[in-house]
């Protein structure tokens, strides 16, 4: 277990070096890009395009280049947006997470449920009209643009029925944070959190039934039948716990995903000033000092999670530790 | 039982033999008698026809050209001449506000957007983008995932190691990140790019067919290589080198037709997930560039209408939904009749 442990741990410390390079190479070495003159954002004046140069020792030979920014994002994390007025970036993308974190968090609270609830009414109503009739509904739910959905929910919320009773209490866009007034953050994030899981309440619904209905017929759940407990106790007990692996195993995955910056959509259209909004932002800029910190520390946050849910995995089943 | 056995004899006594199919007449078959998926295949070509006659319904129906700003001209709603943009409309009758749905195919039929174009022609041109992204990038993606399994497969050893690794790092990267990133980057650059001997214009929907096609290939390339371990060391792999076949047979003839139906039943997902993906790239803008429209950037320009002209915003996310929906109940379908085992598993 602990060789297992300690080889995890070295890929994960190989794959976050890779992926600094790569970052680094797609900003600073794309063929024919001055880099300073990228890294300035829109119009830039010669008097800063010499500082930028300066202060990133652009020109020097590579690794003294990558090991300046390296040494700017993490270490004293001095890196500063030209087009946005010189904000250190990296205590940006910090300050921006709370947001993030509050949407994904909520979302994920909300799809575990329903998905779970979806899942099993639909393997429980096999064979009734309801079962395909779910199905579709989550299909619909996969396949709608995420920003789409965000968009018309604020049709309807912020304008058309703002008035009526159904949507009156809804907040205009944007995020408080909780420490500020709770329940301006609860408002705020109500309609955010319900558009950011109907995608994922559709695909985690569709698996867990498909799951549910693959173990119906393994000889551990006829034997507890047999054994003569109820229907109830052999959903709970016996099927739906060996159905949650893949689930839980996907959640991990998705949920690192989510808080990396996959919110961004989302983010973007509720007003919600997160790392992807960040992100977003500096897209718009053109400004690529805050896109590089949000994409490391977001690829970086993704393969930590992965790196633990691995040794979580390998800690509860031997079966899948490799030497 | 003794009836069914009498019935047998009886059933084989007078139907004939029964004839030998190849699989993938069979799985052809299977599908043909799915009518769900049927009628999503069809409705789906529906779009597709639909979008590639963008060009006839802008021309000869609506007498419009969608990719010139109309800022100042005229039509007719119900017999009256009215101005496409409208003065003092919306909350704050302040500014202008293009012209609503007319419901007539003939002029307007879904308004103007912002600069006063026809929304339902630009939503056809938009959908000829969206599509060729789509199924552009999925096709490309699957090509080169393919290829490098069925050599990191075959060759295994160091070769499978590198290739892995190279794809488990594509993959560590946050999706949209990674499309943001070099997306953003190629845009600072507004003279378009040379690399070697290609040149390209930053306006060319080849840069975002490239770009989703490059970060979704990890996850074609993981089930195909899976499949690749599977067949490699079968024995009619053994059989073909015993027969002295070199290693392009052996890849091409003898391998390959046993990965193709992982791909097949992959790409209507893929297609469903590239589309989504440039659509959100749009929307965000940095997928399709102007004067190249696609669903995602009509539903940008909407946003600043959403209250006043909605149905900007609700045509192209309907065709997007309907689209993917097409698409991914199609992907069942396939899957279902490629391989009737897997019917309950379902894709990753």
């Amino acid at each position: 277990m602990l060789t297992f442990i300690i080889r995890r741990l070295l890929w994960t410390v190989l794959v976050m070096f890779v992926i600094t390079v790569v970052v680094f190479v797609i900003f600073f070495k794309t063929p024919g890009v001055d880099p300073a003159r990228a890294l300035a954002g829109r119009s830039p004046n010669p008097q800063t395009l010499a500082e930028i140069r300066a202060q990133l020792g652009l020109g020097r030979p590579f690794p003294i280049e990558y090991g300046i920014m390296m040494k700017k994002i993490f270490i004293t994390r001095d890196l500063v947006s030209y087009s946005n007025q010189g904000v250190r970036v990296v205590q940006e993308v910090f300050a921006a997470s709370p947001a993030t974190l509050s949407l994904v968090f909520g979302a994920a609270l909300l799809w575990v449920v329903l998905a779970i609830a979806v899942g099993i009414a639909a393997a429980l109503l096999r064979g009734t009209v309801f079962d395909p009739l779910i199905m579709v509904v989550a299909l619909v739910g996969v396949s709608a643009p995420v920003f789409w959905v965000g968009q018309i929910v604020n049709m309807v919320s912020q304008g058309t029925m703002h008035d009526t009773f159904l949507f009156s209490w809804v907040p205009p866009l944007g995020y408080t944070p909780f420490t500020q007034d709770p329940l301006l953050w609860f408002k705020g994030l109500v309609l955010p959190w319900i558009t950011l899981s109907i995608l994922y309440i559709g695909f985690y619904g569709r698996v867990l039934r498909a799951n549910l209905l693959e173990v119906q017929n393994e000889d551990y759940v006829r034997t507890a039948r047999a054994k003569g407990i109820s229907e109830r106790r052999v959903l709970l007990r016996h099927t739906l716990r060996t159905s949650m692996i893949t689930f839980v195993s996907l959640f991990g995955l998705d949920f690192a995903a989510l808080v990396a910056g996959g919110a961004l959509l989302t983010e973007v259209v509720f007003g919600i000033h997160g790392v992807g909004y960040l992100t977003w932002q500096a897209l718009t800029n053109l400004d690529l000092p805050t896109l590089m910190a949000t994409t490391i520390y977001g690829a970086f946050f993704i393969v930590l999670v992965n790196a633990i849910v691995d040794v979580g995995y390998a800690w509860l089943d031997p079966r899948i530790r490799p030497t | 039982m003794a009836t069914l056995l009498e019935q047998a004899e009886v059933d084989t006594e007078l139907r004939p033999a029964i004839a030998g199919r190849n699989p993938w007449a069979l799985a052809a078959r299977r599908l043909w008698h799915n009518r769900i998926a049927m009628a999503s295949l069809v409705l789906f070509l529906l779009i597709v026809v639909l979008c590639l006659a963008a060009p006839l319904y802008a021309h000869d129906v609506a007498h419009v050209n969608p990719f010139v700003p109309n800022l100042n001209g005229h039509t007719v709603v119900n017999g009256k001449v009215v101005p496409v943009m409208q003065r003092g409309g919306g909350v704050l009758k302040l500014g202008e506000t293009p012209i609503g749905p007319t419901w007539d195919v003939s002029h307007y039929f879904l308004g103007a957007d912002s600069t006063g174009r026809d929304v339902a022609a630009l939503l056809l041109y938009g959908g000829r983008s969206s599509l060729l992204i789509g199924i552009g990038s999925a096709v490309l993606c699957s090509l080169a995932a393919t290829v490098i399994a069925l050599i990191a497969g075959f060759f295994g050893g160091v070769t499978d190691s590198i290739a892995s690794r190279i794809m488990d790092v594509i993959w560590a990267f946050p999706v949209f990140l990674l499309a943001i990133c070099i997306g953003t980057e190629l845009l600072t650059h507004t003279n378009g790019f040379q690399f070697g001997p290609v040149h390209v214009d930053p306006t060319s929907l080849w840069l975002p067919t490239v770009i989703i096609a490059f970060i979704y290939i990890p996850y074609v390339y993981r089930p195909v290589r899976g499949q690749v371990l599977s067949v490699v060391n079968k024995e009619f792999v053994e059989a073909a080198t015993a027969q002295g076949a070199g290693n392009m047979r052996l890849i091409f003839s003898e391998i390959l037709p046993n990965v193709v139906s992982t791909v097949i039943v992959l790409m209507p997902l893929m297609i469903a997930t590239t589309i989504l993906t440039e659509s959100a790239l749009s929307f965000l803008g940095i997928g399709v560039q102007p004067p190249n429209v696609s669903w995602g950037t009509i539903i940008q320009d909407g946003t600043d209408l959403v209250y006043t002209r909605p149905w900007v915003t609700i045509a192209p996310g309907l065709m997007i939904l309907l689209t993917v929906l097409s698409l991914n109940v199609l992907g069942d379908g396939v899957r279902d009749a490629l391989d009737p085992r897997a019917k309950l598993r379902v894709e990753g």
